[in-house]
């Protein structure tokens, strides 16, 4: 099966190029839109015959020895190479190939992507049937299949970037997609824009690394890499560079400080898309790229200690905002953004594996609290305000219970699929040689947080008294099965995938990491500074984060159920703080001061002066053409052409005052004869004498 | 046929002049419109497909001569002078030439119902200017060259001034005054060159590969130097020679820009690395700072200007110059990636920027407004017209799987290669966010949102013709981004020729195509 690597991102190619044009064709020739079950059956088809190619291929792939566990196929050459020189004098080809790989740490993307990207095309079905635009946005649904397995599946930087781009174009159309809303152009634009600002890093970030190594090639990377650099590069050198400015390209597409700020207004764009790319699958890929560059990262200590404290920072600022949100998808968009930073956390403690474990179990609890919150969404018209909802769990019994696992997953509940992984990072920053205890204290605080805000929104959703307007109540309905089936399969999921990545400390190997060991072979470990804690050391700590995770559903419990007043009471006393929270402590207003309003200012600045200055000097040397061309032409009318006429008039005038000599009377020339005589004869006897 | 293949440059280059001659037999009148329209859109499809046989016998041996040019054509003109008659292509022109043919095809067509006064001198003109712009692109004798440079100027003048907008009069004489001013130092600038090379071999002649093997000393290929970029940094047009184009562009009707913007500026950047590089090595490499320092700030500069454009068309006008700006930083920087990197982005910013004017067109042609403010929410009456706009601003702004891509990312990499210069790439990358920025708030504000304008409403979707006029640009700009090797391939020689004039020995011996498909 392994030879049809290359059909797992193409199928969703065709299903993307086969709806696209089925349904533009239709549109523009007969003015109706292709029938629902036609692109229903292409999009979810294509994506569920690429998960079922992936799960064989992976399988295929851990049939190899753990050593042989990696497949390259190089489909075709690209860019064909011109003769570059590389840092050190090398003469080299400029070739790079489309090519794809499939190793252990690509199969755990592939699954997750191909998976829920399925049970998300399903769901769609549902919560887009009555949408205009169903053809348009499973097209886009497709292609962003396309360019996340591209991603996943490349096998080199350039590819990887082409794919990087490519969910960037997706998110930017699905954001957009409600094209009637302004708000909704306003994020996708935001989105693509301060991804760009990222991707600027991310560009000389490759650029570097491949005037370092000759290659954008994971592999010939790796290898030029560990003969380089035995062990870590001390001081800021070019590694530490190159692991700068793929980690820019990172912030801005995981969401991390400071380029975190376009994903919660991406939710914007439709629930099933907030879901996919912007909860489980793309903005992961910077989590996926870090951990993909491990080689590199390993080696560069200063951005590693950077890594982990952006993630966790990142963590704790997201989680406080989620606190006091109003609007159910934000705070799951902010509570994105927060996990997102528990996983950057772990890759910076050099806990790759368990970053990438949380990626894969926080897939699925994410994308099911979305899709719960879209069915919510739906179920009450667009309603999105937490504070117009309550009392919804006898309305929406399918929707309740899923989200509830959910819930219980990402709060760290013992038994699910959340509080493994996120015990591993714990674990891996209390203990790793690169982890330290102030960020190990604050990702337990963001746990603690993380279950207050969970419990908060599903206490308001569910629980409680109906605060939406009583005409509405028997509107309410639970959602059609396509949308509940993939509820129900994601919460399944939620509980059982932490299972495949349990914890030492039960005496068990983790499976997960063993199989992930390949992958992560280039990376450098010092191997010194390792402290073995005793089994009770992990047991208690592990017993702190629940313990937090408790306080802070019992917070949740007392200010929400028990108490609702108390919640308002309080808000009211910090009203500043609150304020400031509430606003996301006004970043986005600071970067439009700071950076959009500037930008404008300068292009307006640079408007002007061209008009003025650039233009004027072309507009002033014609004037100045102009001005010397009237007074050239003044004086060569009031001075050439006079000093003309002037002649002509001297002429005039003397052959006038000589006419008059010439009279033709033989008198007067015979009188005027002898006058001149008499004048010369009597000047020669004067002057002679 | 064996005829056809040795005048083949002929042939292609002096085609479009059929159609002038059948346009002016044709019986004149408002009834007899039509039939001129057909002939010459045949006439330019014609001329198009006659130029794709470059590309087949391209590598034959018997259309290669000595010197590497192809198809070549040399016969004495103006003996007293020592001017030849002398065509031949190499891979650089080879591509601007198909270029050209099918891009004057495309803008032939674009004009079916936007031209409705004087259409028979419309078309002739168009015909005219297609023979000049081949011809630049062919000639190896710089008198000839400089002929041919000079016969493009006139018809593009009376197409801006007879056809243009409310301000022709004005965008015209400047356009044709600029462009002139350079000419005439361009032709100091090969006067210099003649006299010098007769100073020191003897011999009368313009031919450009002759000059290419002189040595010129320092001194001279300094002021000659300056002359060259004159003329040609005008014709880009480079920062701060470029506020004529957004007033041509402006006023030009939507073919006129379509060619402007895709080929006429594409004479000056080909004259930079047909000319100013390989003849004028050493001053290229003196001057290179500042060369760069004018390309980056063309870049930046063009993007924040574009940015702020209330007027689609100057907007798409000022994208040119930031554009063109990473042209230019790939060619003069002449490392082999950077170079073939910057030719390849002649090409996408004349199939992007080319079909970005042709967009601006079609509603153009419906509304008779280029202001911004007057549209939005079109995508729900024009949905098709919604999918080709979406597709070009992602090739102008560089998506990877499209052809911006490409070339940029290989200027970027080239630039990397020069250890002296690599920061410059810092900013070439900053023009790619600043792209994003100005082209997609332009996709917004005139694509989504809700329909504010009643006229808005009923705007129709492209006609099928429309549609031809995009479906070549859009196929080319997909082709470049997932398989370049086609185009690069015609490239590695010449460029590896100029490279090794301005970088003597860097880039040599070349390496072995390693990486064949496995």
């Amino acid at each position: 099966m392994l030879k049809y690597l290359w059909l797992i991102p193409f199928l969703p190619l065709i299903g993307f190029a086969l709806n696209g044009m089925v349904g533009l064709f239709r549109i523009w020739t007969a003015g109706q839109r292709p029938s629902r079950a036609f692109v229903a059956t292409v999009a979810c088809g294509s994506v569920l015959l690429a998960f079922l190619l992936s799960v064989a291929c992976v399988w295929g792939l851990a049939q190899h020895d753990p050593e042989h566990r990696l497949v390259e196929q190089d489909l075709f050459t690209w860019i064909p190479g011109a003769a570059i020189r590389t840092s050190d004098g090398e003469l080299t080809a400029f070739t790079i190939s489309w090519g794809l790989q499939l190793d252990p740490l690509s199969s755990v993307m592939v699954l997750v992507v191909t998976g829920i990207g399925f049970l998300i095309h399903v769901y769609s079905i549902g919560y887009m049937y009555e949408d205009p635009g169903f053809y348009r946005f499973f097209s886009y649904l497709n292609l962003f299949m396309f360019m996340m397995l591209t991603l996943v599946l490349a096998n080199n930087y350039l590819l990887m970037f082409v794919g990087w781009e490519g969910v960037g174009l997706c998110s930017y159309l699905l954001i957009g997609f409600y094209i009637f809303k302004r708000s909704a152009g306003d994020a996708g634009k935001k989105a693509f824009v301060v991804n760009r600002v990222g991707d600027f890093g991310f560009i000389i970030g490759m650029l570097l690394l491949f005037s370092y190594f000759g290659s954008f090639d994971f592999g010939e990377v790796t290898e030029k890499i560990t003969v380089l650099f035995p062990t870590a590069e001390a001081g800021w050198g070019v590694l530490n560079w190159i692991a700068l400015l793929l980690f820019i390209g990172a912030t801005g597409k995981s969401a991390q400080i400071p380029l975190y700020t376009w994903l919660p207004d991406a939710m914007e764009g439709p629930t099933p898309v907030s879901a996919l790319i912007h909860a489980a699958t793309m903005v992961t890929a910077g989590v996926y790229m870090v951990a993909r560059s491990s080689p590199i990262y390993s080696r560069a200590p200063e951005v590693l200690l950077i890594v982990a404290v952006v993630g966790i920072f990142t963590s704790l600022l997201a989680a406080s905002i989620a606190l006091f949100q109003r609007d159910i998808k934000r705070v799951l968009a902010y509570s994105t953004v927060s996990q997102l930073g528990y996983m950057f956390a772990a890759l910076g403690v050099g806990a790759v594996a368990a970053g990438i474990f949380h990626l894969a179990t926080h897939a699925f609890f994410k994308a099911l609290l979305f899709l719960g919150s879209g069915s919510v969404i739906q179920a009450l018209h667009h309603e999105q305000d937490m504070f117009k909802m309550g009392g919804l769990r006898k309305y929406l019994p399918t929707t309740f219970w899923t989200m509830w696992i959910g819930t219980l997953a990402i709060a760290g509940v013992p038994g699910l699929a959340g509080f493994f992984s996120k015990d591993e990072i714990l674990w891996r920053i209390f203990s790793s040689p690169e982890g330290h205890y102030l960020i190990w204290l604050t990702g337990v605080t963001v746990a603690g947080m993380t279950a207050f805000y969970m419990f908060r929104l599903m206490f308001l959703t569910f629980h409680g008294e109906e605060r939406f307007g009583h005409g509405a109540a028997h509107h309410i309905h639970e959602s059609p099965s396509t949308m509940t089936v993939p509820l129900v399969i994601l919460a399944a999921g939620s509980i059982f995938v932490g299972y495949i990545g349990l914890p030492a400390w039960l005496g068990v190997t983790n499976i997960f990491e063993r199989f992930l060991e390949p992958s992560l072979e280039g990376a450098y470990h010092p191997g010194h500074g390792e402290v073995h804690f005793p089994l009770s050391t992990e047991i208690a700590v592990t017993i702190i984060s629940v313990a937090i995770a408790v306080i802070g559903i019992f917070l949740s419990y007392y200010f929400f159920v028990k108490h609702p007043e108390s919640a308002a009471r309080l808000s009211t006393r910090f009203a500043r703080a609150h304020h400031m929270v509430f606003n996301k402590y006004y970043v986005d207003e600071a970067y439009d001061l700071l950076f959009v309003n500037r930008a404008k200012d300068l292009g307006n600045g640079f408007c002007r002066f061209d008009e003025r200055v650039v233009d004027g000097l072309v507009n002033g040397s014609a004037l100045a053409t102009r001005i010397s061309a009237w007074i050239s032409g003044q004086a060569d009318i009031h001075v050439v052409d006079r000093l003309v006429n002037v002649l002509a008039e001297m002429v005039e005038f003397f052959s006038k005052a000589f006419r008059r000599l010439q009279t033709g009377l033989v008198q007067r020339y015979v009188l005027f004869f002898v006058l001149g005589i008499i004048l010369i004869m009597s000047l020669y006897l004067y002057l002679g004498a | 046929m064996e005829f056809f293949m040795a005048n083949i440059l002929n042939f292609v280059c002096y085609f479009p002049l059929v159609g002038v001659v059948l346009i002016m037999l044709w019986p004149k009148g408002k009834e007899h419109e039509t039939a001129v329209k057909w002939i010459a859109n045949l006439v330019a499809f014609i001329g198009f497909l006659i130029s794709l046989p470059l590309i087949t016998q391209f590598n034959n041996p018997a259309f290669i001569d000595m010197t590497g040019m192809r198809y070549v054509i040399r016969t004495n003109w103006i003996d007293a002078l020592g001017v030849q008659y002398y065509f031949g292509i190499d891979g650089i022109s080879l591509l601007l030439i198909l270029l050209t043919t099918l891009l004057g095809f495309l803008s032939i067509l674009s004009s079916w119902n936007a031209i409705t006064e004087r259409v028979s001198e419309y078309y002739c003109y168009f015909l005219i200017l297609q023979v000049g712009m081949l011809g630049v692109f062919m000639a190896l004798d710089f008198f000839l060259f400089y002929v041919f440079w000079e016969v493009m100027l006139v018809p593009m003048y009376f197409i801006i001034g007879i056809w243009g907008g409310p301000r022709k009069l004005y965008a015209a004489i400047k356009f044709f005054l600029y462009t002139l001013l350079g000419s005439v130092l361009l032709l100091l600038g090969i006067l210099a060159l003649y006299f010098y090379q007769h100073s020191v071999t003897g011999t009368w002649s313009f031919d450009v590969l002759g000059f290419q093997n002189l040595e010129i000393p320092f001194n001279l290929q300094w002021w000659i130097f300056l002359a060259f970029f004159v003329g040609f940094a005008i014709k880009v047009p480079m920062f701060p020679f470029h506020t004529w184009l957004p007033d041509a562009h402006v006023e030009a009707p939507t073919a006129g820009s379509v060619i402007l913007a895709a080929m006429l500026l594409k004479m000056g950047t080909y004259g930079f690395v047909r000319f100013s590089l390989p003849i004028l090595p050493q001053a290229t490499i003196h001057f290179l700072p500042w060369l760069l320092v004018l390309s980056v700030i063309g870049i930046i500069y063009g993007a924040l200007v574009a940015m702020m454009q209330k007027d689609m068309k100057k907007l798409v006008a000022y994208s040119s110059v930031s554009h063109l700006g990473f042209c230019m930083l790939g060619v003069f920087i002449a490392t082999p990636v950077a170079l073939e990197g910057g030719i390849l982005q002649m090409l996408n910013h004349g199939i992007s920027t080319g079909a970005l004017f042709l967009i601006v067109g079609i509603i153009y042609e419906r509304r008779h407004t280029r202001l911004i403010s007057e549209y939005g929410g079109l995508s729900h009456v024009m949905p098709v017209y919604a999918t080709v706009f979406m597709i070009m601003t992602m090739s102008s702004i560089g998506l990877p799987t499209l052809n911006g891509f490409i070339g940029e990312f290989m200027i970027l990499q080239g630039v990397f290669a020069d250890p002296d210069y690599r920061s410059w790439a810092i900013f070439g990358a900053a023009g790619i966010v600043l792209g994003a920025a100005y082209m997609l708030w332009l996709y917004q504000r005139v694509m989504f949102g809700t329909i504010e304008k009643d006229e808005n409403r009923t705007l129709p979707d492209l006609t099928l013709r429309e549609f031809a006029t995009f479906a070549p640009l859009i196929v080319l700009a997909f082709w470049i981004g997932l398989y370049p090797r086609t185009f690069l391939e015609y490239l590695h020689e010449p460029v590896n020729q100029v490279v090794e004039k301005v970088r003597p020995g860097e880039f040599m011996p070349l390496p072995v195509q390693s990486a064949e498909t496995k």
